[in-house]
């Protein structure tokens, strides 16, 4: 019984964790059609701006939930206006030269901080389920991740803003032909996409450590996500955190991490044999 | 073919080959030799991804997983066996198989472009976690043992085939990756000639009009894509040698993006560009790599940002581009 339900939080927070590392990629690919493959950089920056605010003497808190998102959030803008922008609606060159940026940022924050792993320890402590105890932080971070969905879902359907990017995204034309400045919304779209990637990049700090190459550990499972999710940003990630992430953590259990890992893979090329695009291309159709 | 004028610049890439195939011995020393070894190896990993990409038109942003593929393939037989030719042949069979599958799944099921490149960059950078976490005594194929992140030391490197006791010198070694690389280049030109070729391109310029011209473009996609997987492999085997070393490093985020970074530098749609991208960026790797000004990360990011946003189709088709407006021959088709 307690191994069932430790065996369950873990799928829980397996879920959790990819709905955190690929939300602000989905937000950007939902929304801009870019492919960001910076967006491990960016998780990296969102763990050292936490990392470094905590050493300064920040609240851990703090330095997780605001300072990292607006960090990365600023960064994410500047690169929109300096690199994306010039590319929009070439969509391989984005990729393309957002992969630079991704060893530019590499380059740096080695440069900077060195190679060598940072790290801080997760607050809370532990809570024990009968002969098992776990950490009380984890299940804080199923809580936040599920706080994000619901929260973008609030916003994109009940704010003026939500609307006006939603607009755009569905016809830039119209909505400039109504006085909007579409690129004005893709800069904040991406804005926002940035800094709740950053966001992510902090609250799994504590737990991963970071390393100025640390993004290739995520990237990946976030990519997958996201392309196997579909265009709908809530409903497809969703979906494809729920899927991979129960998958990753049952054959964890089972059988070796290794095994884990690329069972999540197996499991995403198959889907989109089956999918090509993506769950939310076949079910739930026109949701968000 | 035989109708067919070959063009200068393949005529003299292939003159380049074979004079620094036959002279590199008499000219530089064992470092450089060495050195010339490892850039040629490189060359062939960038002709693989140079078709796959330039003439096939497949965002393949997982070449290092077919090259480390096949590294790890020649590394585990050949410590295996003891000898290095049957590592040779699997080196390239291995990671042809494996592409096979992954394009099965991946044409056949119609994914687009983007996702084709995120889901091979996917594959690789899931390799190279697979790789690190194989430490333990656990992880070991017959008698080679995988190590995890810490790679694997003394392989035995190449031997005359059938004579294990015989190992090639680093000059003989030479020779025979310049002679590899000499094949490639003529056999992917000769490939890129023939029907099948001039199929593989027109897909590339127009699936849909292939497809209602009767030919099967999933299929042609599928073999060009296995014929780059196994190329890379090849490569592998011949980096697997050169150092006598793999680690899952050959699977890295840095070594896939250099792939892509020589072919963006040399330029798209040829063979000779990502030759001459590869040989620049190994080079410039080199000399950053001694000493410690900035970051060989940092700078091939700037590079390649740079290249992306200014020079987007890469030097050999800018040179002939600009060739072709001072002299006035045809204009090549830029290359989508």
């Amino acid at each position: 019984m307690d191994l069932a339900v430790v065996l369950a939080l873990e799928v829980l927070n397996g879920i959790a964790s990819l709905v955190l590392i690929s939300v602000g990629l989905a937000i950007i690919f939902g929304m801009m059609r870019v492919i960001n493959l910076a967006h491990g950089e960016f998780l990296m920056l969102g763990g050292y701006a936490a990392i470094v605010a905590t050493s300064r003497g920040v609240n851990i808190w703090i330095a997780m939930l605001v300072v990292a998102p607006i960090v990365v959030g600023i960064i994410g803008v500047i690169a929109e206006r300096l690199i994306i922008r010039v590319l929009y609606g070439r969509m391989i060159d984005t990729l393309l030269a957002t992969w630079g940026l991704s060893l530019f940022f590499v380059g740096l924050v080695t440069t900077i901080f060195g190679n060598t792993v940072a790290g801080i320890g997760a607050p809370l402590g532990s809570v024990v389920v009968g002969r098992y105890s776990i950490s009380l932080y984890r299940l804080v971070l199923v809580a936040i991740a599920a706080a994000i969905l619901v929260m973008i879902y609030v916003v994109l359907r009940t704010t003026r803003l939500g609307l006006l990017a939603r607009g755009t995204m569905e016809n830039a034309n119209m909505a400039a032909a109504l006085g909007v400045s579409p690129p004005r919304v893709y800069t904040a779209t991406f804005g926002v996409g940035a800094a709740v990637t950053g966001l992510a990049g902090g609250l799994l700090a504590p737990i991963s450590g970071v390393l100025p190459t640390v993004g290739a550990a995520y990237v990946a499972k976030a990519f997958i996500t996201v392309i196997s999710g579909g265009t709908a940003i809530i409903a497809g990630t969703a979906t494809a955190a729920s899927l991979f992430g129960s998958v990753n953590q049952l054959l964890t259990y089972l059988t070796t991490p290794v095994i884990g890992e690329a069972g999540l893979l197996a499991a995403a090329i198959l889907l989109l044999r089956l999918l090509p695009h993506g769950i939310t291309g076949k079910l739930f159709r026109g949701s968000l | 073919m035989s109708r067919r004028r070959v063009s200068p610049g393949i005529a003299l890439t292939t003159a380049a080959m074979i004079v620094v195939g036959v002279g590199g011995p008499l000219v530089v020393d064992q470092f450089g030799l060495l050195q010339l070894t490892v850039f040629a190896s490189m060359c062939i990993l960038a002709l693989s991804l140079g078709v796959v990409w330039g003439y096939g038109g497949i965002l393949c942003f997982g070449q290092s997983a077919f090259f480390g593929l096949g590294a790890y393939t020649y590394a585990v037989t050949a410590v295996n066996l003891g000898e290095s030719t049957v590592g040779i042949v699997l080196s390239v069979l291995v990671p042809g198989v494996f592409a096979a599958l992954l394009g099965y799944f991946m044409f056949y099921g119609r994914l687009s472009d983007v996702y084709l490149g995120v889901i091979t960059l996917s594959v690789t950078l899931i390799f190279f976690n697979l790789m690190n976490s194989t430490a333990g005594d656990v992880y070991r194929i017959g008698t080679a043992r995988l190590n995890g992140f810490n790679g694997m030391p003394s392989l035995p490197t190449f031997n005359v085939p059938g004579n294990p006791g015989r190992l090639l010198d680093p000059t003989e070694t030479f020779y025979l990756v310049m002679a590899l690389l000499l094949v490639v280049y003529v056999g992917l030109h000769a490939m890129l000639a023939s029907h099948f070729g001039r199929v593989v391109v027109a897909v590339r310029e127009n699936e849909t009009r292939c497809e209602l011209l009767g030919y099967d473009v999933r299929l042609h996609k599928l073999l060009i894509f296995t014929l780059g997987g196994g190329i890379a492999g090849l490569a592998g085997s011949l980096f697997a040698n050169w150092g006598a070393f793999v680690s899952p490093n050959v699977f890295s985020l840095g070594m896939t993006s250099q792939i892509i970074i020589w072919v963006i530098v040399g330029g798209l749609g040829t063979l000779g560009g990502p030759i001459i991208g590869c040989l620049i960026m190994q080079y410039l790797a080199t000399e950053l790599g001694t000493q410690q000004l900035a970051n060989t990360s940092l700078i091939f990011g700037i590079i390649f940002l740079a290249f992306v946003l200014l020079v987007p189709r890469g030097i050999v088709p800018s040179l002939i581009a600009v060739r072709a407006r001072l002299f006035g021959s045809p204009r090549m088709r830029p290359i989508a």
